[in-house]
Parts: C-alpha cells; sequence; structure tokens
C-alpha cells in the first residue's frame, strides 16, 4: 500500500475494488442501473423498519469496517486479502442498512481514496453492498434458522455467510471483467474464486470473532440474543 | 431492550475508538497484491487498469505528511471518521423521516426500541 509500488504504477485497487479500464461502459452502465435500484429498495425497506438502535449501529459498522478494510493480511503465494465486512454488518444492522453502510464505504473509497474506480463504482457496489450483503443474509438467514438458540450454529452460520459473500462477490466480479472483454470467464473465474476461497476464510474467522466480541461486551445488540434476554432487560 | 442515549453514545464512542485503532495499525498491514490484482498480473490484464480522473487521497496517503507511515494512518483514521459521519447522518436522516410519519402508519414498527 505505501512501501511497494506496483511494478506498474497503478492505482492500488485492494480486495476485489475493480479500477477503471476493467470494466466496459455497457458493464459500468448497468453497474450503476442495478447499485441504484438496489440502494434505493433498501433505503425504502430501512426505513420501513428502522429501529432506534441502528443509529449508533451504522456510523458504527461504517468506521469499523472501512479500518477493517484497510487491514490486508497475507494470504498464500504472496497474495492478500482484507476483510469485506458484509456479512457482519448484514448479522449486526439486517440486509438493507448494512447495503447502505457498504455502499457509503465503497463510495468513499473511490471518490476520496481512489480505491476502486469512478467509472466501475456502480459495479463494485453491485458486487460488495448488493452481492455481498444478499448473500450474506441468506446463508445466515437459512442456516440461522436452523440454529434457534443454539449459538455456537450461529457462529457457523455466520462463518459461512462470510466465506460464501467473498466467493460470490469475487465470481460476480470474474463475470463482469469477461463480459467486459477485460479477461475470459475460464481464466478470470478459477483464479478469482481461488484466491477469494482463502480470503473468505479470513473473512469468515474476523467475522466470528467480532460477533464474539460484541457477544461479550454488549450483547443486546445481537439480533440472535436479544429473544434470549427479558424485553425489560434496562 | 431500550437504548438510552447515554448507551447510544458510549457504543458509538468505543466503537469509533475501536476504528481508529485499527487504522491505527494500518501500516502493518499487508502490501502484497491482493486478490483482483493478482489475478490480473498472473492473466495480464493488470495494464488495462487507467489513473483515476482525480485524486483526493490516492493509495491512502494524507497529503502534506512526509512519513509514510503517518500519512496511512491519518488517511485511515480521515476516511473513518468520514464514513461514520455519512453513515451516521443516513440513519439520523431515515430516523426523523420515520417520525414525521403518523405512527403505524407505513408499516414502521413501532417496538419499543422506537423511543429514546
Amino acid at each position: 500500500m505505501y512501501a511497494v509500488p506496483l511494478p506498474t504504477s497503478l492505482p492500488d485497487p485492494a480486495g476485489m475494488h475493480i479500477p477503471d479500464g476493467f470494466v466496459s461502459a455497457p458493464v459500468a452502465a448497468a453497474g450503476y442501473l442495478v447499485a441504484g435500484i438496489a440502494l434505493a429498495f433498501a433505503v425504502r425497506q430501512a426505513d420501513r423498519k428502522f429501529q432506534e438502535r441502528l443509529v449508533p449501529l451504522m456510523g458504527v459498522m461504517g468506521a469499523f469496517i472501512f479500518a477493517a478494510q484497510m487491514m490486508s493480511f497475507p494470504v498464500a503465494g504472496g497474495t492478500s486479502g482484507h476483510m469485506l465486512g458484509a456479512a457482519l454488518a448484514t448479522i449486526l444492522l439486517g440486509p438493507w442498512a448494512a447495503m447502505i453502510v457498504i455502499a457509503c464505504v465503497v463510495g468513499v473509497q473511490a471518490l476520496v481514496f481512489q480505491d476502486g474506480g469512478l467509472a466501475a463504482l456502480g459495479t463494485n457496489v453491485v458486487n460488495m453492498a448488493v452481492v455481498g450483503v444478499l448473500v450474506s443474509y441468506a446463508v445466515y438467514g437459512i442456516v440461522g434458522a436452523l440454529a434457534r438458540d443454539n449459538r455456537r450454529v450461529t457462529y457457523v452460520a455466520a462463518f459461512a455467510a462470510a466465506w460464501l459473500s467473498i466467493l460470490t462477490a469475487a465470481v460476480f466480479a470474474s463475470v463482469e471483467l469477461a463480459m467486459s472483454g477485460t479477461s475470459p470467464l475460464n481464466i478470470a473465474l478459477p483464479a478469482m474464486a481461488g484466491v477469494h476461497a482463502l480470503i473468505g476464510l479470513g473473512e469468515g474467522l474476523v467475522t466470528v470473532a467480532a460477533l464474539a466480541f460484541i457477544t461479550v461486551t454488549r450483547s443486546d445488540l445481537l439480533p440472535f440474543t436479544r429473544k434470549e434476554q427479558t424485553v425489560e432487560a434496562e | 431492550m431500550r437504548l438510552n442515549s447515554h448507551r447510544s453514545i458510549a457504543l458509538f464512542a468505543t466503537g469509533l475508538g475501536i476504528a481508529l485503532l485499527i487504522a491505527l495499525f494500518s501500516p502493518l498491514a499487508s502490501t502484497s497484491p491482493d486478490g483482483l490484482e493478482r489475478v490480473a498480473e498472473d492473466k495480464g490484464f493488470m495494464e488495462t487498469a487507467k489513473e483515476p480522473p482525480f485524486k483526493v487521497m490516492a493509495d491512502y496517503a494524507f497529503p502534506w505528511v512526509g512519513n509514510e507511515k503517518a500519512a496511512t494512518i491519518l488517511a485511515g483514521m480521515a476516511g473513518a471518521l468520514l464514513v461514520a459521519g455519512m453513515t451516521s447522518g443516513l440513519a439520523f436522516g431515515l430516523q426523523r423521516i420515520g417520525k414525521r410519519r403518523p405512527a403505524g402508519s407505513n408499516g414502521r414498527q413501532t417496538t419499543a426500541d422506537s423511543d429514546t
């Protein structure tokens, strides 16, 4: 990031942030369209089910995810990965507020830090905020439904949601690269899926660790422990 | 459950503190190429990336700071605060929109959460 410049003196696209030039104009436009529709829907849904607890939580999650995304960790083969945070945000905030928060993070990264392209911003929001959150929501919902009050199974659900959210977002990125004519699918897809299957393990670990930390410190913030407490806990 | 404003402020301050603490350690982050960069380099399409049309704090380097580590830390803190401001602002906005509406008119859940 600051010590080893890439041989190509290019902007530093972290994680799976697609820089400008990797996506064609039609793919970029489609990205903006899908991202816009999804975010408008998310704002509407978040507003309908808005809870007071989301006011401090959305701010905190935004700051935490931004900072956590900067902490690239080494993966095998001289590659690094970093957290996305879609699963953690989805579990804590619900999918709609989570989508808004991740989109804010990705937006600030593109506009202020030139991390991820400007034309590719819509595409990046689709991959990380929309796909990442919806996959997390689906996996956590399905596995979590089997868990009921079993906290261990809930952690497994969170890990699975985190891992699959990274993998699916990477698959979407590969498909977009292929549709843009940047890299054929049979080359980009296995490579992207392979690397991100490993990065996803890191995502799963950080997500579970963060949930465990919150369980110890402020378990009232977790949807799955809130049920266990009496309503008049305070 | 009821979140009073003191608890909300404590939560916000603690969470922001954790984020800023992470930013403090950001110079320790791995500088290896990440997933997409690795694939782009290996598969030979890295050159198709374009320079951004404008730069504000490109590569997470805070301007006017010579020390690279300090520049990274400051950029991380600035970004975390900026995102926190944005997401908090949106959350406040969503809350206000909801409050202007008559209770229960639009399917809004009026749970114990919604009084402070």
